[in-house]
This record gives C-alpha cells, structure tokens and sequence, in this order.
C-alpha cells in the first residue's frame, strides 16, 4: 500500500477528480494532439502564445488518473511561462521519470509537478505521466500532426 | 462446495502445480495469474517435451537420412497427427503448421480468398473481431478492390444474427469469424453460422484463438473449411499454431510463402511445388514448438474437457457474481454462452489504474483494448479491465481478485 501512495498521492487524485484548465480553448493558436497506442488513451492540448508567452493553455481527452492529473498539472505549471521555460520544464520532467534521481534545481524548478517522481518506480506508467508533455512540446514546435508515447 | 474434489471433477489446486510459473510471488503475494486469454501458462510436461526434443532429438526435418533427422521428422510429423485428432480434422494433412492464429489468417487470406475475389466482392467479418481478423481483410480489400463488411453485435455481445444472415448476400465470397471472443467472452453460435453461410456456398474460415483453452473443436461436425488455433493461448508454446484447412481446399490454393520445403523441384526456368500440407510450410519450421504445441493439446485431452467445461463454468458463475457484488463494476459482455473471460469497467477509475493497484497486490491482469478497438468503440469506452481465467485458476483467485478490486476503491475513493 505504501508503494501505491508513492504513486496515486493526494494531489493527483484530486486533479484527476477534477482537473483544471479542460476543454477546448477559443482562441488558441497553436495545439497538437498526443496518443499513448498501449492504452488508447488521447489528448489534445491548445495553446495561446503570444510574444512568446504561454498566455493560456487546455487540454482535452481522457485518460488515466495519471495521464489526467499530468495533463492537469502541466496546464497550471506552464501557463504565463516563456516558450523556453515551458520547454526545460519539459526537459526536467521527462529527466525526473526517466532517470534515477533528479538533481535538486531540477526538483526546484518543477514545483508541484514532484509529486510524480513516484511514477519513475512503475516503468509501465512513465508514458502516462508524459503523454501531456509529449503534446506540449509538439504543440510549442508548431508541429500539428499526432505524437505517440511509442 | 467441497475443495476436495472427486475423481470426475477437475482439481485446480492440483493442476496448479504442473505449472512452474505459477509456484512464484508478485509483490510479496502468491502470483496470481488472470491473462489467460492473452497468454497461457505451460505445464512441466510442455516445457519437458521442448526441452527433451533439443536435448536428445534435435535435427532439421525432411532433409537428413541419418537416425537423428528422420527421429526430428518423425516426432514432427507425430505432433501434427495429435493437432489433427485434437480438432477433428479429418487426415493429418489437413493440418498446416504455422507461427499462430494471426498468421493462418494471413495464409488464408492472401492464397485461397485473394485467388477468388474481385473488386465489389464482399468479405464477411463479424464486429467482435481480433485486429488479427480484421486487418488481413483490409489489406486484401485493398489490394483486390473488395468491401469488407461487418455483422453488428448487440448489448450483450452476441452477434444479432438476423443481421449477419442478411449480410450473406450474392456478392460475400467468404466469411471470416471468431468462435470464441477475446474481449468479451462471447462464444459465437458458429455452427449455425457456418451452415447459414454454407446456404449459399460460402466458404468460411473461424479463428479458434480463445476457443481451444476451453471448449471442444470438432472441425469436421461443425464442417468450417478453414480453422485456426494458437498454440500459447491452450498451453503450448509462443511461435507456433495451426491452420486446419479441407483438404480439397488445401490442394486447390496457390502457395503462401516461397523457399525450401515447400518445393519438390527448382530450377531457374521451373519449380513445382510440394503437396499438402509442405507446398505451406516454407523454410525451418518451429518444429519444438510443433512438438511442444502437441503436448500441450495432449495435456488438454488428459484432463478431459468435460470436466473442464463443468468447472469453468462453476468459476466464471462465481466470478460473475463477485464482480457484480461490487456496485461500482460493470461487466462488459453478457452473452448467455460466455467462457471464463471477464471484461469489465470500474466507475471512476481508468482500466490503467486498475491494473497497477491490481498488479501491486500480485494480480496479473490485462487492461486496455485487447487488440479489439472496434469493440471498445461499440461499447464507447477506451478500454477494459480483463480478467480471463484458465484450468488452473481457483476460487481464492477470483476472491483475491474481488478483495483488490475493493482496495482499488479505496484508493480511488
Ligand atoms: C480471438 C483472437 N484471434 C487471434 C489472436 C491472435 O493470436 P496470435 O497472436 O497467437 O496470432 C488472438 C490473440 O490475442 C485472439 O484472441
């Protein structure tokens, strides 16, 4: 039960419950959409950047608690963020699940997106966790086209 | 219900133990294994005959006039004979030996039916089909400019059978449908759907994939005119199955794949092929895995499939009704004919999900579409959670089950 507390802690049970910032942004100019093929799951994120700046974010889909807490998360996290900011938070995410251990400024510069460092542990949930991140980063490269987790 | 079974009841208990795998711990807990019908455990006696045909007997076939090849060919030839008598087919020959149920589909599809069908053609499919009973037949569509068409399933999962009747029309050159399906359990009424098929000289081929583990095949009364079988999903080894074709079919198909074997003479002007069932099996087969495949179907018979029917049945029942017991759960698939296959949807928590707490209290479980998007669609769901029994699956299974769904809940709360 401990191990699973690592992983389904209180805040991703709660954005999951109820996520933050879905649904269709009007005015986005920019959104990729991002598929994970081992459990169907889809995601849409839209972006507003103006001058460079995230000036808002949404995101459409649904999926595990995981995926949906992620995506939910990342919204609050990148909104009012430079392009480059959005994009090594990208960076450090994808390092904190990959990796053995994440460095302390990495941590720092994640904020609340460290209550995922448990997911590192369940090797099979890695791309849940950063499916969200995978679109956003095809989204702020302007790519239009479909990502995969694969 | 008595734990102590009789001599006329099958002991899972028991025949847990013939299972290696089976004896380890996932997270601290006795393994317990619910992903049957994605791949089945193997018995000692399955894993002994590979092992003992590399130890002692391993040669290429149909080559070698020494002790040791003609010994391999013999033992080969042997498993074929077991896979024939274990289906009903009416000679060994009928039985081709290839990598699984995917790939007799393949077979079918790019030999008999794409030398007999033509732009507008129909292909009949039924909508609880495996990607591996579905994507051939696009393929050849695409290649022959033929239409694949769909019979509808109702809520239950059963195919409406009306509608697949007047699916069978002038322009159907070959229907193609499970016996038994993997995401709901369903068993499809095939002989009956044969016979309506056969009304108007349609060929049909049925995928035996989930059947074998758990029902009688008796190709010859049902009267299919191909049918095909995976040998890891009815305790065999990976990589090999069969393809049960007619014999006069067989004889009448172009070849499958080209190379040694299945030749009886090359020359670079000319080559003339082998007879059935060679002119199908190009190159080295798998041939431990033929012999291990035959242990597998052998250990089957052993146990008899009455008893198992009896007692799968007795275990599906038990399992229903511990599921249905947990308000949040709803079963997907509620056919009246079902085998020990349950797929179900927890209100609230994502198949995902279920699966890693289920995983943490040393439950294996699939979760996701099971190779069957069309079926999630149907339902309007991304995916399932999946539990599917076998032989060797106990009732303290299906409570360890129940009693983790119940923390999943707790978690999710
Ligand atoms: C109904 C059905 N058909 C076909 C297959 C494909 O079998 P294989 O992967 O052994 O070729 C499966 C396996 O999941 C199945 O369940």
């Amino acid at each position: 039960m401990d191990d699973l507390q690592d992983l389904y802690q209180q805040l991703i049970l709660d954005h999951n419950k109820s996520p933050r910032n879905q649904g269709k942004l009007v005015d986005s100019n920019r959104q990729a959409q991002g598929y994970n093929p081992l459990c169907g799951d889809k995601l849409q994120v839209y972006l507003h950047v103006e001058d460079d700046i995230v000036k808002d974010i949404s995101f459409e889909g649904s999926g595990c608690a995981i995926s949906t807490a992620s995506a939910s998360l990342m919204t609050q996290s990148v909104k009012g963020k430079t392009v480059a900011q959005a994009r090594a938070m990208f960076d450090s995410f994808h390092q904190m699940l990959t990796e053995d251990s994440a460095s302390e400024s990495d941590e720092s510069a994640l904020g609340k997106l460290v209550v995922f460092s448990g997911v590192c542990k369940y090797p099979a949930r890695v791309k849940c966790a950063t499916l969200a991140w995978h679109t956003i980063n095809a989204a702020l490269g302007d790519a239009s086209e479909q990502v995969t987790t694969e | 219900m008595n734990p102590v079974s009789s001599a006329s009841s099958l002991d899972p208990h028991r025949l847990k133990q013939d299972f290696p795998v089976l004896q380890q711990e996932s997270h601290g807990r006795p393994l317990v294994y619910l992903d049957n019908a994605n791949t089945s455990q193997k018995p000692q006696c399955v894993i002994d005959a590979v092992s003992n045909f590399y130890a002692h007997n391993n040669a290429n076939i149909h080559r070698g006039v020494y002790d040791l090849s003609m010994r391999a060919t013999q033992a080969h030839e042997n498993a074929r004979g077991t896979i024939a008598k274990f289906i009903g087919a009416s000679r060994p020959e009928e039985i081709i030996f290839v990598r699984g149920t995917t790939e007799a589909i393949n077979l079918v599809a790019q030999t008999f039916v794409r030398s007999r069908v033509g732009a507008g053609d129909e292909i009949l499919v039924t909508a609880m089909e495996h990607h591996s009973n579905i994507v051939p037949w696009q393929i050849l569509c695409e290649q022959t400019g033929a239409v694949l068409q769909v019979a509808p399933i109702n809520d239950a999962g059963e195919v409406i059978l009306d509608a697949y009747r007047e699916k069978l029309s002038e322009k159907t050159k070959f229907v193609a449908m499970t016996h038994v399906s993997n995401a709901l359990g369903t068993v499809n009424p095939i002989a009956q759907m044969i016979a309506l098929a056969h009304e108007k000289n349609i060929p049909v081929l049925i995928d035996g994939a989930q059947a074998a583990p758990h029902l009688p095949i008796n190709v010859s009364e049902l009267g299919c005119d191909f049918y095909a079988v995976s040998s890891h999903k009815m305790f065999g080894p990976t990589g090999v199955g069969a393809l049960y074709g007619r014999f006069d079919l067989l004889d009448s198909m172009p070849p499958y794949q080209g190379g040694g074997d299945m030749i009886r003479s090359v020359t670079f002007e000319h080559t003339t092929y082998n007879d059935v069932p060679y002119k199908f099996e190009a190159g080295t087969p798998h041939i431990a895995g033929a012999i291990g495949f035959a242990a597998a179907a052998q250990y089957i018979v052993d146990i008899g499939y009455d008893k198992l029917l009896a007692y799968e049945e007795m275990l599906l029942d038990y399992a229903t009704q511990a599921l249905t017991a947990i308000p949040e759960i709803r079963i997907i698939g509620t056919a009246a004919e079902k085998v020990s296959v349950l797929s179900f949807v927890v209100d609230g928590v994502h198949p995902h999900d279920v699966g890693t707490i289920l995983d943490q209290k040393g439950i294996a479980i699939r979760t996701g579409h099971h190779c069957a998007q069309p079926i999630m669609d149907r339902y309007d769901i991304p995916a399932t959670v999946r539990a599917s029994f076998a032989l060797y699956n106990t009732k303290e299974d299906v409570d360890a089950l129940a009693e983790s769904l119940k923390s999943v809940m707790e978690v999710f709360r």
